[in-house]
């Protein structure tokens, strides 16, 4: 495959690799339109034109950070405020980036920007789901920017439907299309609590999560990944002996 | 106008949030200690994530109760996750669990 002579095989290759990122991420497709409907509702209510909500989805691409600013452009809020909010909002995506760094560090400098760009919480949880089975290096762009932009398109069409369309539909968070998301989140995260350091990490940060989640810009969420992580590590570290021995096992494989 | 400037200002602060370490790359070298920890964070953030989603639906209210479909569905998907390890089936089964639950049995 990768001394073929003729482009046309490797082609084929990565268009079934985007198709199957953007095949893979159609639920949380689903669970992301009721939100780009009432984001677009919401601006359309608001002090900002319609153009300002669509070049917001457009430009920023972040759901909660867009939610947040709008309200707190609707409070007067400073510029400062609202671009510290955005910083704070969206840490979490440094340990997203952080996580999948391995395995895009092998793609151009352009690549890597573009994919960045996309990385929502959605979007990372397909991709890493991808990659995780695989060794870094060895998987091109190609799913992962399939996701990403499927994910785009989607919030760019909802955010339209709601700034144009917002009023005709009352009741649409009461519908529950969010679930869709719970419960593509939970097809990726069992089949991982395969040793008891996942699974305390996991219950930490889930259980943390629920107790804080009134803190503001997310930060109880932020908290509650933090203290998992560290119980997991904690775990890890207290059996140095298991560890070794199993990674050596994986070398030797 | 100056809306415009607000919302750049917000896009290109989360690009580079998002791109940061992407785009360092091999400059960007992680101890050990670090690659442990990062092991940790997708089954950490993506439960911190649903847990309130499926436990508290409608603000921070805890309802632990079989009246809840975020609940039941969640549950439902964990079960079915956990047997067979399928996302497909997971999704399925869940989103059917959850939209019975609320169409027909709350009814």
């Amino acid at each position: 495959m990768t001394h073929s002579p003729e482009d046309q095989p490797i082609r084929t290759g990565h268009l079934k690799e985007f198709t199957a990122g953007a095949r893979d991420i159609i639920p949380m497709m689903v669970g992301a339109a009721p939100f780009g409907v009432i984001f677009g509702t919401l601006v359309a209510s608001g002090p900002l034109h319609l153009w300002h909500g669509q070049l917001m989805s457009l430009v920023v691409f972040a759901g909660s950070a867009q939610f947040i600013a709008l309200g707190l452009i609707a409070g007067h809020a400073s510029f400062a405020v609202i671009w510290a909010t955005t910083l704070v909002v969206n840490l979490r995506h440094v340990l997203y980036s952080a996580t999948l760094a391995p395995h895009v560090a092998h793609l151009s400098a352009r690549w890597r920007w573009a994919l960045g760009a996309l990385l929502t919480d959605e979007v990372f949880a397909v991709a890493w789901e991808h990659y995780r089975h695989r060794e870094p290096g060895t998987v091109g762009p190609h799913y992962f920017f399939g996701a990403g932009l499927a994910m785009y398109l989607n919030w760019q069409l909802w955010t339209i439907a709601g700034l144009l369309f917002g009023a005709a539909f009352p009741g649409l968070q009461s519908l529950g299309l969010d679930f869709a998301m719970v419960a593509t989140f939970i097809a990726i995260v069992v089949p991982q609590l395969v040793a008891l350091r996942y699974i305390a990490a996991a219950a930490t940060a889930g259980t943390l999560a629920f107790f804080w989640q009134a803190w503001p810009y997310k930060l109880g969420l932020l908290g509650a990944v933090f203290a998992g992580v560290a119980v997991g590590v904690l775990l890890s570290m207290s059996r140095p002996n298991l560890r070794g021995s199993r990674e050596t096992a994986e070398a030797a494989r | 106008m100056n809306y415009v400037v607000l919302i750049l200002g917000m896009a290109v602060i989360t690009w580079v949030i998002r791109a940061a370490v992407f785009v360092l790359g091999d400059r960007l070298v992680f101890s050990p200690l670090v690659r442990t920890a990062l092991g940790f964070v997708p089954v950490t953030v993506l439960t911190a994530i649903i847990v309130p989603m499926a436990v508290s639906p409608h603000g921070i209210n805890a309802e632990l109760t079989w009246r809840n479909p975020q609940l039941v569905g969640a549950l439902a998907a964990v079960v079915v996750s956990a047997l067979t390890r399928r996302p497909l089936l997971t999704i399925a089964v869940g989103l059917t669990v959850f939209f019975a639950w609320q169409c027909v049995v709350l009814k």
